[in-house]
């Protein structure tokens, strides 16, 4: 007989309701209305300022309205848990438009598991209503060409159309650095890639 | 840094497609997950400090702060986090959510017919202590209906999310009750699709922690993926 180990607790969707013990004052709940979960370049952060922004689609086109999203990500420096950059955020997709954004910092390159490294990238937890467990993404970066192609997770997708999905495009809005990642649950062509790791 | 988590077991959890449930119909990817090895963004996480939680987070009967409690049969919901390897997990953060005794939810999108209670928000949250022990004081939520099949009802349930300490141990789950008999007609507790690990989704009656005169008790314990020794491991970050 194989050793026993314990097993892990299954998931079940966050649901349409997940605001009210995520994000409270996104509810409608008078608490906690302070909190800017979504905000993570504060006060002397080093790095350069960035938003990061999109919207979820569903596998009819249309946008997913109720999720709740979490990024987690190393510092300018790619160092995870630094001082001064908690590198966690999470925020709530707008209930009208289905739009959401981080404001954070961009994040270094960090070390794989051999040494070499992982081009810049934020990972991302998506929880909804219908998603049964969460799912787990990355958004890299337009203008890292040199170390995406260098990234060991991008370069392991065999599927070489479907890299794409995970470049978040940079532009200039208003002098702000925005980031444009928009995510396709379910599609034939465009569906963003999800990771079990 | 300490080793790898356990491989997560998905023929354990629901999967993304459940027709039954049919929100997940458009909401499931078509394409199989890519599987990577874990590297330093997966093995770490957010720490979260007892200085962002207020000592009544977890009393979901009193945190409305409207002077009065909450309306419904009182409970205590406690229990253990551990990971599959037995080890207790500490400080993590525990955030829960639910309808209140009536089955109704304090959010802007729920329209249910079932009154608010003015004295219940329905948001919680608590850090596991040094033995991964964590418990909320609230009330049982009542079941209520939704569209699905026409009108589907769900069990009666809490909603929990926790971060354990790395991003791969993240996990958002629903706590059941027992005894309920809802919980074999719902479709979300039926996406599961092992009754075994339906089983662990429901908090056991625990009368040796029932409050006389005051409340009763359920247990729930919480298994979050398990970490690798680091045994002879291959070079790692950095290394």
């Amino acid at each position: 007989m194989p050793v026993d180990y314990l097993k892990e607790t299954p998931s079940q969707t966050a649901g349409p309701y997940v605001h009210i013990g995520t994000l409270p004052a996104a509810a409608g709940l008078p608490l906690r209305t302070q909190e800017n979960l979504h905000v993570l370049a504060q006060g002397a952060a080093a790095g350069e300022r960035i938003r990061l922004e999109g919207v979820i689609h569903d596998g009819a086109g249309a946008p997913v309205k109720d999720a709740m999203l979490e990024i987690w990500q190393a510092d300018a420096s790619g160092r995870y848990n630094a001082p001064g950059f908690s590198g966690w955020g999470r925020t709530a997709a707008d209930f009208k438009t289905g739009e959401w954004f981080f404001e954070t910092v961009k994040p270094g390159p960090t070390p794989w598991r051999d040494g070499r490294l992982q081009a810049p990238h934020v990972s991302l937890l998506i929880f909804a209503r219908g998603i049964n467990i969460h799912l787990h993404t990355r958004a890299y970066f337009s203008d890292e060409t040199a170390a995406n192609e260098a990234d060991p997770v991008l370069r392991a997708i065999e599927q070489r159309n479907r890299v794409p999905t995970l470049i978040a495009q940079r532009s200039t809005r208003g002098g702000q650095t925005v980031y444009r990642f928009d995510v396709w649950l379910q599609h034939d062509e465009r569906e963003t890639v999800f990771f079990d790791m | 840094m300490s080793g790898d988590f356990i491989r997560r077991d998905r023929a354990w959890h629901p999967p993304g497609l459940t027709p039954n449930y049919k929100t997940s119909v458009l909401r499931a990817p078509r394409r199989a997950l890519l599987s990577f090895e874990q590297s330093i963004g997966e093995k770490s996480g957010p720490a979260f400090g007892h200085g962002a939680i207020d000592p009544l987070d977890n009393d979901l009967i009193a945190n409305f702060n409207t002077g009065a409690p909450a309306l419904g049969e009182r409970i205590l919901l406690h229990g253990r986090v551990l990971d599959e390897c037995g080890r207790p997990v500490p400080h993590t953060l525990i955030e829960i959510w639910q309808a209140n005794a009536a089955g109704r939810y304090r959010h802007v999108n729920d329209g249910y017919l079932a009154p608010l209670d003015p004295n219940f928000g329905g948001c919680g949250r608590t850090l596991s202590d040094a033995e991964g022990r964590y418990h909320f004081l609230t009330i049982k939520p009542g079941p209520y209906p939704w569209r699905n099949n026409g009108s589907d009802w769900r069990a009666a349930h809490i909603h929990l999310s926790i971060f354990g300490e790395a991003f791969a141990q993240r996990l958002i789950t629903q706590i059941y009750f027992e005894g309920d008999p809802l919980i074999a007609l719902c479709p979300i507790v039926n996406t599961i699709p092992d009754k075994r690990a339906i089983d662990m989704l429901i908090a056991r009656l625990d009368m040796g922690e029932m409050a006389p005169f005051d409340r009763l008790a359920y247990r729930f314990d919480i298994v979050l993926r398990g970490r690798r020794a680091t045994y002879f491991e291959n070079r790692t970050e950095g290394a």
